[in-house]
């Protein structure tokens, strides 16, 4: 079972402050590997909050192809920043290349463009880079959108914080998704890393996914590009998440009612039965059934941790006002957060959604029982 | 001397029967209960003499003959009176002196059975044991990393959709805009397959309706019966338990005018329209109810004069090509319940299968699509259509399966697969593993004749008596007299319990592969089978 941890601040925080949290969850991770979303930026790149910044890990070859095939398109780097490793390599990591995150002045014609057509290019853009390097290995993406980071590389999570230097004022951001790895099912693949990213949606997953098969067959036929991937069974958490935000234009509150929906017996007595039923329905392929808690973050900065229908993992949402945290275990959270109000933890239960906006002031709990917000 | 008997090629003695019937004259109390019960006459009360000759020692005495007579049984060796090793001579001796036994070796009949140059027709269904079904297995079992759920205690649904699914946008929109949403049931994975009402005795529809009834009333398992050509008992039309049918309507519009007719009288609508092109035991045959069978009642609700054989056309006459009959058909069943009652059409397994799909993928009316592989269908046939045509059910789906993947409507239309489900006992796993496979629902409906009603037949010819109206079980028959014998009350009860022990199998398979809130429909990494080639075909693990 990997350990979760995602922080939420006003204010931006080093992202070591949740390595540091999963470090001393240590014993439920196996070390395997590490993988961090960092959003709303505060160091350099957060004066560019409309700028697009690819993050990855290039060798010198695929950085060069990289030049050319960004030049080709008319980005124009703005700025780069460059994670030098600070000690010698760690037992079990290879030595890839550069970790790089950059940071693109957009062309002036797609700057003239909408916001859907501009997050579609990047998207595209993201996808093509990523099946460019894969033969050769030289270019790997995990993100290419406006104020986030993505870092992923495998070994122990603090050992790999220290080595590629991750307390720098560069990294310091307000919204952070962290996962240590627990090696299970699959090989150990960089792509198969959480959290994973589409269009500014992200997510991480603790547990596995039994209906990952059919799921995937499902995305996959949307025709929808970003659709792609699924080296990982926890993948599919974010893209579910993203269409039923981006395709069914609805909100956090509606996504556990489309991975884990009421049963007809609950729904009977719900004011939005009707919208429920048809959402139970026409989503049926989308419905979870495994043991997983899920974080996540939303373009705008909202956090949320949803479980199983059955609630089979742990999780808590706990912190005070300016910051608050989504953890696997408590000592996690006491870790990051020692002076909040232990009392107010709160662990979500079956039909639950812990949700903080990005002002940080509280914990939203949405029960599925709850009447929902009009659909947009 | 006694001249020989006449000896013709048909001159069968009894070893050249598969079927032979044991009769010990020790036990034997020649009370007569199995000739009588016999349903095909194969044994008579035979009048046997006996000759003994006793000479005495050193001949002192010319030997003399002494000539007794005794009473027994003996079996007839005509092949229209062949035993059929039903077993019913059995159960009814009080004794246990009489027992058919099987003998595989003697085949000599199979070329002697078409006399008067009539093939043999025949019910029950393909006669082969063989079931690849059986031979797939669940690989996928959570343990460490993901832990089982437990069958008993977590909670389940596993329910499926009949009924044309919108994609989840379009079926949001419709919702808005309160449009018209195609009609969708919620109903259980397991339905009981098409047998007609001519098929089958009152008794055993009967104990059907009731069964399923208590299952959807008492239980909460919504499961459906289909009616299969013929149409249905009037009384049943205006009934509240309509909602639990799916009414057949199959090319020979058998039965339909009842239906039509009853149609401003009904208190519910039916579950389903069901518009059969082919059936499984039978592709491209049409339906044929015997002449024996087509009494008083059956005349009636099928619109026909008395004791005539009622064959189906193979295709619906009305129609002359896929794209029309299948768009026509839907549409103007639909309309008939004003766009409320999912209408989908069943064939029979076959290479075109997809084809078939491919159109109702386009036809907004559609609501699925029924295929029957070969080993499916009970009813009456011709032994080379039962055992010779048509395509396994497990390839066909998989293909329609994956056709739908492609199209992105995997959701959207449900394939209702059946044809051979639970031919060995497995129902729970044969099911499973089609649903797996691509399957939204699974019909089965020997099994049902099996396990609720006590029916006979087997995989190895046995009975098989269904089409001529003497199914020894009464199950088959229109004979007041057979059918008597079968209590409805008794299959009703024995039909709960086939649900119910499929529930806790199903249960059984489904949980520890982590699965409990979503039917796993095409969640295909979890089969594996150790033929390598259906393992490729069928794109599923090969494990050995
Ligand atoms: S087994 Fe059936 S068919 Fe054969 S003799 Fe007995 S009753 Fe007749
Ligand atoms: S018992 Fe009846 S239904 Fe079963 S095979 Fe024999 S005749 Fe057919």
């Amino acid at each position: 079972m990997c350990r979760l941890f995602a922080l939420s601040s006003r204010d931006p925080v080093s992202p070591m402050r949740a390595i540091e949290a999963l470090n001393v969850m240590k014993e439920g991770h196996d070390g395997s590997g590490v993988g961090l979303f960092l959003h709303d930026l505060g160091g350099p790149f957060g004066e560019m909050k409309d700028a697009p910044i690819l993050s990855g890990i290039f060798t010198d070859d695929g950085l060069k192809r990289l030049d050319a095939f960004m030049d080709e398109r008319g980005f124009v780097t703005k700025s780069t920043l460059v994670l030098d490793p600070k000690t010698k390599v760690p037992a079990g990591t290879p030595v890839r290349g550069t970790y790089m995150a950059r940071a693109y002045e957009v062309p002036a014609d797609l700057k003239g463009k909408d916001q859907a057509e501009r997050e579609l290019t990047y998207m595209t853009l993201r996808v093509a880079l990523r099946l460019m390097g894969e033969g050769k290995e030289d270019i790997r993406v995990f993100s290419f959108w406006p104020d986030t980071i993505m870092v992923k590389e495998v070994g122990d999570p603090l050992t790999v914080a220290e080595y590629l230097g991750l307390d720098r004022p560069e990294l310091f951001c307000r919204r952070i998704l962290a996962q240590g790895r627990q090696n299970t099912n699959y090989a150990i693949n960089l792509y198969a890393c959480h959290p994973f990213f589409l269009q500014g949606v992200c997510t991480m997953t603790n547990g596995e996914n039994t209906a990952f098969i059919p799921i995937k067959e499902y995305l996959l036929s949307r025709g929808f590009p970003g659709y792609m991937g699924y080296q990982s069974d926890s993948e599919v958490f974010a893209h579910i998440m993203h269409f039923t935000l981006k395709r069914l234009g609805l909100g956090i509150e509606y996504y556990k009612h489309v991975i884990t929906p009421l049963s007809n017996a609950e729904m009977e007595g719900h004011p939005d039965r009707e919208l429920l039923a048809r959402i139970k329905q026409t989503c049926r392929k989308l419905i979870i059934d495994g043991p997983n808690c899920v974080i996540g973050c939303l373009p705008e900065g909202t956090m949320f941790m949803v479980q199983d229908r059955k609630k089979l993992r742990p999780g808590v949402v706990g912190g005070k006002d300016g910051m608050f945290a989504f953890s696997s275990e408590i000592c996690g959270l006491d870790a990051a957060i020692p002076d909040r109000d232990e009392h107010a933890d709160f662990q979500p239960m079956h039909l639950d959604t812990a949700i903080v906006r990005p002002e940080c002031q509280e914990v939203t709990i949405c029960n599925q029982l709850q009447s929902l917000p009009r659909p947009h | 001397m006694q001249s020989a008997p006449i000896l013709t090629p048909s001159t069968l003695s009894v070893n050249d029967l598969p079927w032979q019937v044991d009769w010990d004259i020790h036990t034997c109390t020649l009370c007569g209960r199995c000739t009588s019960v016999c349903p095909v006459s194969a044994i008579e009360l035979g009048v046997f003499r006996k000759r003994t000759v006793e000479a005495t020692l050193a001949l002192q005495k010319k030997p003399t003959n002494n000539y007794s007579i005794y009473y027994g049984i003996r079996q007839r060796t005509d092949p229209a009176y062949r035993c059929i090793g039903c077993a019913m001579c059995n159960m009814v001796c009080p004794n246990n002196a009489i027992t058919p036994r099987l003998r595989p070796e003697a085949t000599t009949l199979k070329f002697h059975n078409n006399r008067g140059g009539q093939a043999r027709t025949r019910g029950g269904r393909r006669n082969d044991s063989g079931s690849l079904l059986d031979q797939i297995k669940f690989i996928r079992i959570s343990m460490l990393t993901d832990p089982a759920l437990d069958a008993g205690r977590h909670e389940f649904e596993l329910r499926t959709l009949l009924g044309r699914v919108q994609p989840p946008e379009e079926g949001l929109h419709a919702l808005e805009e309160h449009a018209w949403v195609p009609a969708v049931r919620e109903i259980y994975p397991l339905m009981i397959g098409s047998m007609s009402f001519g098929a089958l005795s009152p008794n055993m529809w009967e104990g059907l309706i009731m069964g399923v009834t208590y299952l959807n009333e008492e239980l909460n398992m919504p499961v459906r019966m289909c009616t299969g050509e013929g149409g249905c008992p009037p009384r049943l039309l205006r009934s509240r338990f309509l909602k639990y049918v799916v009414l057949q309507i199959a090319s020979g519009y058998f039965g339909w005018d009842e239906i039509i007719k009853a149609l401003p009288d009904m208190k519910e609508d039916p579950c389903a329209i069901e518009i059969k092109y082919g059936q499984g035991a039978k592709p491209g045959d049409g339906g044929l109810l015997m002449w024996y069978k087509v009494n008083k009642l059956i005349a009636a609700i099928r619109g026909v004069p008395q004791g005539v054989s009622l064959p189906s056309p193979p295709t619906h006459q009305t129609q002359y090509s896929i794209e029309e009959s299948v768009a026509k058909m839907i549409q103007s069943m639909s309309m008939a319940w004003g766009f409320r009652v999912p209408v989908y059409p069943k064939i029979s397994g076959t290479t075109s299968s997809t084809a078939v799909l491919n159109n109702l993928i386009r036809n907004p009316y559609a609501a699925g699509l029924a295929i029957d592989g070969e080993d499916g269908g009970t009813g009456a046939a011709y032994n080379v259509s039962m055992n010779h045509m048509g395509h396994p059910i497990a390839t066909n789906l998989r293909d329609c399966y994956e056709d739908l993947c492609t199209a992105g409507k995997q959701n959207e239309i449900p394939l209702i697969a059946g044809g051979g489900i639970g031919k060995n006992g497995n129902l729970a796993a044969n099911a499973a593993a089609l649903i797996m496979l691509g399957a939204s629902a699974v019909q089965s409906g020997k099994y049902m004749m099996q396990a609720a009603a006590g029916c006979l037949g087997s995989e190895h010819d046995r009975c098989n008596v269904c089409n001529i109206g003497v199914c020894p079980k009464g199950i088959t028959s229109q004979d007041p007299r057979l059918y008597r014998r079968l209590d409805p009350e008794k299959v009703a009860e024995r039909l709960v319990d086939v649900f119910l022990s499929f529930d806790t199998e199903l249960r059984k398979i489904v949980a520890p592969l982590g699965r409990s809130t979503s039917l796993p429909i095409g969640m295909s990494d979890a089969l594996g089978i150790s033929d390598y080639h259906a393992a490729q075909r069928l794109k599923i693990k090969y494990v050995v």
